[in-house]
């Protein structure tokens, strides 16, 4: 159901940046805390919240800080007590943040963070890339990847709800700039539908309580941490259908569904399909679209939405039917390929049947990646199926290395 | 799956008998001390053991022999020896 058809809601549709879409769904979520650092393109998400609190008055304390590791441990505590917490960042933010990131994780405290995607220095970067929002994926953390603005409000508004029933805190990425600074209508649902689809009152068996004092994270023996690790692992593992779950019910509820884990657009019976993250999914449809249309090639795209939990199931299935993936990695593995793909790889080496898995690396630092670059992949995907093409460990879209040496020349 | 939350509760060695790291140990000389529980206070894992008196003693079993209280004691009552 678009936001047009949806007529009863028009009064609740606003016009806005993916920035403050998620700060619309963190007060609707009635957050109780956030640590605050500035970071682009992620700063005016804490904006847009501060603002809320001068002009709205919402019951949200926000505590500004002198480092993205502080607005963490802000967060962390807030979600100790049982609070609800959210902070967000970006690019050498959550590496500075990381230590923290990763004592939230295996603490196991349901906080959400929006991280604005960007690439990380050197050189100095301000453009959009994916690393950033994988790395929490190593880090005990759910990591979600919405395509527009109204997903991404809806994205986090599902991980509060992934957060507090797993207690794993949810990663929401969202393209930096691509998405966080451009405008699109989204439709907010009821506050009531909000509340009763992510109450506060869930079970907090890690709350802090005066009258029964204990600490987290306390140091064990060598004999207790592995057992640790693999409940994290377990919990991740087994949480594919719980995001499918939420998804359904959240469609619902609202109209609105995702697909959960993966959305399959054109996949039915598709020969290659693409697989793609965030913003750039939406051309590499149309590339699915028009490769059809000109060259009659069956392809489709799978558009990852969870990386963490990694969907393996839904994965294998679609693998099932299409003859070659292509994933487009807008991050690397160094030296070894994109980090989605290797991923891929892992998901499906089981199977007896497997397609083709093409890695592609591109789009790092923003640079643009088009429609024609989709379509490309597509064709080279059906070459590939008609044996006319060599599959290679990498390939690059976008590569211009006489550029970069005319640049350096002129230093 | 059950979650496993990593909490711990306040209790005497709760990693452990923390004795076994130590290298060199602090030896109270009874005959020098003055009763003035520095050591007492400055000991970081709270390993002197104070008695009504204001006399003091080593818990060995805990005690990481970081010399602390050697090195707070005014009139040097407290040596480290090998262990």
């Amino acid at each position: 159901m678009s936001i047009i058809e949806d007529k009863k809601s028009l009064s609740n549709v606003k016009v806005v940046t993916a920035n403050e879409a998620v700060a619309l769904a963190v007060k609707c979520a009635k957050v109780d805390v956030g640590g605050a650092y500035p970071i682009s393109p992620q700063t005016s998400i804490m904006e847009y919240l501060t603002k809320y609190i001068e002009t709205e008055n919402i019951p949200m304390e926000i505590v500004r800080v002198e480092s993205e590791h502080s607005a963490m441990a802000v967060a962390m505590g807030a979600a100790a007590v049982g609070a609800r917490a959210f902070t967000a960042t970006a690019s050498q933010g959550l590496l500075y943040m990381a230590e923290m990131v990763y004592w939230v994780g295996s603490s196991r405290l349901p906080v959400v963070m929006a991280i604005t995607s960007r690439a990380m220095g050197a050189p100095w970067i301000l453009g959009n890339e994916h690393t950033d929002v994988l790395l929490p994926r190593e880090w005990g953390w759910m990591v979600l990847f919405p395509e527009d603005n109204q997903e991404v409000f809806d994205t986090i508004i599902q991980a509060y709800k992934l957060a507090d029933t797993t207690l794993v805190p949810v990663v929401v990425g969202l393209d930096g700039f691509i998405l966080s600074h451009t405008t699109m209508p989204i439709s907010i649902p009821d506050q009531s539908i909000i509340d009763n689809f992510i109450p506060k009152n869930t079970p907090k068996p890690y709350a802090l309580n005066t009258e029964d004092p204990f600490t987290h994270g306390n140091a064990v023996h060598s004999n207790l941490y592995l057992e640790f690790r693999h409940n994290i692992f377990k919990t991740i593992e087994d949480s594919e259908d719980l995001v499918d779950e939420i998804d359904k019910e959240w469609s619902k509820l609202t109209g609105r569904s995702y697909g959960g884990v993966i959305e399959e657009f054109l996949l039915d019976d598709a020969e290659v399909a693409v697989l793609v993250m965030g913003a750039s999914s939406g051309d590499a449809k149309e590339a699915a679209k028009k490769v059809r249309e000109k060259y009659g090639i069956k392809a489709g795209v799978i558009r990852l939405r969870s990386i963490r939990p990694f969907p393996v199931k839904r994965l294998s299935k679609i693998a099932q039917k299409v003859k070659a993936i292509g994933v487009f990695d807008r991050n690397m593995s160094p030296g070894l390929g994109g980090m989605i793909a290797t991923e891929v790889k892992f998901a499906l080496y089981d199977l007896k049947n497997r397609p083709i898995v093409q890695s592609y690396i591109g789009g790092l630092g923003g640079k643009d990646v088009k429609i024609a670059d989709f379509e490309n992949i597509l064709v080279e995907l059906k070459e590939m199926v008609d044996g006319k093409r060599e599959v290679e460990k990498v390939k690059w879209v976008g590569l211009d290395l006489a550029a970069i040496e005319k640049f350096l020349e002129e230093v | 799956m059950k979650v496993l939350i990593p909490k711990s509760k306040p209790a005497k060695g709760a990693v452990g008998k923390t004795g076994l790291w130590r290298t060199s140990k602090p030896v109270v000389n009874h005959n020098k001390c003055i009763k003035c529980v520095i050591c007492w206070a400055f000991c970081p894992e709270t390993t002197i053991l104070r008695f009504e008196d204001n006399s003091v003693d080593i818990d060995y079993e805990y005690c990481k022999g970081c010399g602390v209280c050697a090195n707070e004691c005014p009139v040097n009552a407290i040596e480290m020896v090998e262990d």
